[in-house]
């Protein structure tokens, strides 16, 4: 399943192992209208989606490896590159936005150094501009996400979210 | 004697889970039998962390911003000793933000424990469900839907009866009743909550909806950025089939129904019907043209209904007490009670429900106690990204559909963003059209490209680059989207830019031809200067990012406006609030 093209850009590395997948495919692959929750169960398990496991998934179900990849692209929660350990998913709700969510994302962006939808160099964190988290009341917010679970953080400033942010790195160094 | 924390997403935001922790802790380490409990949203959200104590009688007294360094006040005061601790009691007035609404859909959010069906039963929970299916026809379940007038609560306002009658005369045996649970629209959480805080009501409502059409399977969409009640309704539907009101021959009838639950994976597009439905298949969630209706030809092209969380939310109450007592609220063709988020610069946010028919003034100076930072009133945004901006002009006006509709925005799915005099209404078409341009599912030429040219437009008269006849320019753009869209997204992704243009159009023009921001907030047209508040102590000059600041230690500093880029580090960074922007 090498990716055969020298000038590809997909990222394939021709690895096959992705053992852990199988019980989900034996719940999913038959079952009509399954490719989302395919998709999204693979995603919890590699923390994205790469070119390898949309191809061992074309394999396994007999969807078109095109096809998956049209529908991975389409929806927002799917990644086709790796995130830091810590995904921050920063609100910009209407409610939000006329908080002053720009004015956090600033903040984020300066204190780590990335912009939205980078990662870190030392892939700590990633962060994602999301349409809205639903706790409007408390704007702005945003959402911390580990494998873990996650956290969520509201009524920010620019210096509570840099402490935030420090406290998590201070943790992870 | 019980405690109970609210723990919805809000909640836990601010930190209820901390404070419950504490309270364990400390009930634990004194060596009290007390029981800590937890409940969905109570809709105060700007109370939160919220903690109600239930004494032996029954008596509820209700703290308030509850962090956990109060908790040990609460534990000695009142825990052990029966004395309340009314420093940290609920006011008088909060406690009328709750007893100015009339609560059906979020009658039981924050009374009861979400994950415990037995306490839903003992508020008679399932009671609608077990009259439906042992002593109504379907007829009959659709008749009393009827009467009560509910209309659609997810944006468009469609008769309920209608829908599900359709459903029901459609031919096929295999039927499906589908919740749209993916709340997409920024500034709404009423969903949320009613799944965090009430999930019976929601799989009560779908059976009762399932029984009305005929459908023995029921599918409920949720957004994957809701992973609270994602769970919460796992743990509910698991809990109903061990209690037989899901599962096989319901209350020892002929009549089967059960629900699954699929996350979506977020595209605001599948709010619309038929991309939903693309969605549920597995496919990109893109709309197609109508008829056939999901109600002919739905999923797996079966006949098909689909409603709303708060649609269904009604359903139970309608039944259990007659739709003509739901009729009998809000106004002559918009019935019953409609739950509001009310957020932005309000002092008091949260949600509500109150009847329709209310005016904008009665919701936003009634309940929400009027501006932050007792600022002027600008304008309402209701119905996210295809509704518009109400003027303060048109404050009296009375929210129901028929009237919000008449002003050019739309009821929506229910968000009410209050803006004060500094937000820039050019900026919030903009920020609208920019979310509306990225939700394109593609299909439209006019939607997809024409959405980014507006963008393109809006995004240069907040730059300073406004050119005479953008404004002209706009507003064709808006009437092509419309006119060349397929789906309800498309042909209404124009109204923000249309509703502040009919408004605020000078706003518009201040930002064209005066390079002007009347509400100051847009960065590349103000003009930083310093004012004789000024101490002289250096830090902006430091944090001037293009060295555009000058003064002498203890002395005035004067910006070089030449050099200033407008990024605003400078008022940031002063103590003395000396910089104004102009």
């Amino acid at each position: 399943m090498t990716c055969q093209n020298s000038n590809c850009q997909c990222g394939s590395k021709g690895t096959s192992d992705f053992s852990e997948l199988t019980p989900v495919l034996e719940e999913y692959a038959k079952v009509p209208g399954s490719l989302i929750t395919i998709l999204q169960k693979a995603q919890d398990l590699y923390g994205y989606l790469s070119m390898d496991v949309i191809n061992y998934i074309a394999n396994e179900t007999g969807i078109k490896a095109a096809k998956i990849y049209g529908v991975a692209t389409f929806y927002t929660q799917f990644r086709m590159k790796p995130i830091g350990k810590y995904l921050i998913m920063l609100c910009q709700g209407t409610a939000c936005h006329v908080n002053g969510s720009k004015m956090i994302e600033e903040a984020i962006c300066e204190e780590l150094k990335i912009k939205d939808g980078e990662t870190t160099e030392d892939g700590i964190f990633t962060l994602n501009n999301v349409a809205c988290l639903g706790c409007c009341s408390l704007a702005p917010v945003m959402m911390v996400k580990t494998v873990n679970g996650e956290e969520t953080y509201g009524n920010l400033t620019k210096e509570a979210v840099r402490i935030i942010l420090k406290e998590i790195r201070n943790r992870e160094s | 004697m019980k405690v109970i924390v609210g723990q919805g997403s809000c909640g836990v935001a601010t930190g209820a889970k901390k404070t419950a922790d504490e309270f364990e802790h400390q009930i634990k380490e004194k060596g009290l039998n007390i029981f800590v409990d937890k409940t969905g949203c109570i809709g105060t959200c700007y109370l939160e962390p919220i903690v109600d104590v239930y004494d032996d009688e029954g008596k509820i007294t209700r703290y308030v911003r509850v962090q956990p360094d109060m908790v040990s006040e609460i534990v000695d005061k009142h825990l052990i000793n029966g004395e309340i601790a009314t420093n940290l009691e609920i006011s008088e007035v909060d406690k009328e933000f709750i007893s100015k609404q009339k609560r059906i859909v979020l009658r039981n959010c924050g009374l009861i424990n979400p994950e415990k069906i037995e306490e839903y039963i003992a508020v008679g929970g399932y009671e609608a469900t077990r009259k439906v299916i042992t002593s109504m026809t379907q007829d009959e379940v659709i008749e009393e839907i009827k009467v009560s007038g509910l209309r659609g609560r997810g944006g468009a306002g469609f008769p309920t009866w209608f829908k599900w009658n359709a459903a029901k005369q459609s031919p096929g045996k295999e039927k499906y009743i589908v919740c749209n649970a993916d709340e997409g629209d920024p500034g709404a959480f009423m969903d949320r909550s009613v799944l965090e805080g009430d999930p019976h009501t929601l799989i009560e409502g779908m059976i009762i909806g399932g029984f009305a059409i005929g459908a023995s399977e029921g599918v409920i969409y949720v957004r994957a950025e809701y992973p609270l009640a994602i769970h919460r309704l796992e743990l509910a539907m698991e809990q109903a089939r061990k209690n037989g009101f899901l599962g096989k021959n319901l209350f020892g009838t002929d009549f089967s129904f059960d629900l699954r639950i699929k996350a979506g994976a977020g595209a605001f597009v599948c709010g619309e019907e038929t991309a939903l439905i693309a969605s549920l298949e597995g496919e990109r969630g893109m709309p197609r043209l109508k008829p056939p209706f999901p109600a002919q030809k739905g999923y797996w092209q079966k006949p098909t209904n689909i409603n709303n969380v708060e649609t269904y939310a009604n359903i139970a109450w309608i039944i259990l007490n007659g739709g003509s007592a739901f009729g009998a609220m809000g106004t002559e063709k918009s019935k019953g009670t409609k739950v509001f988020a009310l957020a932005g610069k309000i002092k008091k946010g949260g949600l509500i429900e109150v009847p329709m028919g209310l005016s904008l003034r009665e919701i936003i100076y009634g309940i929400g106690e009027g501006i932050k930072n007792d600022k002027e009133f600008k304008a309402v945004q209701m119905g996210g990204p295809s509704g518009g901006c109400i003027p303060v002009e048109l404050i009296d006006t009375l929210v129901d559909y028929e009237h919000i509709t008449k002003t050019g925005a739309i009821v929506g799915s229910g968000g009410m963003i209050v803006m004060d005099e500094s937000t820039c209404m050019v900026d919030m078409a903009r920020y609208f059209l920019d979310f509306t341009r990225k939700e394109s599912c593609g299909k439209c030429n006019y939607y997809r490209i024409g959405t980014k040219r507006m963008l393109e437009i809006l995004e240069r008269i907040t730059q300073g680059k406004g050119k005479d006849g953008d404004i002209e320019l706009l507003e064709e753009l808006a009437i092509k989207i419309k006119e060349g869209s397929l789906c309800g997204l498309g042909q209404t992704a124009p109204n923000p830019v249309l509703t502040t243009l009919k408004y605020f159009r000078n706003e518009y023009e201040d930002h064209i031809y005066n390079k002007k921001c009347t509400a100051k907030s847009c960065k590349a047209l103000l003009k930083f200067t310093i004012t004789d508040k000024c101490v002289g102590c250096t830090l902006c000059a430091k944090k001037c990012p293009v060295n555009a600041i000058k003064g002498e230690l203890k002395g005035k500093h004067v910006i070089d406006q030449d050099l200033c880029i407008q990024c605003g580090k400078c008022e940031e960074s002063c103590k003395f609030n000396a910089i104004e922007r102009d």
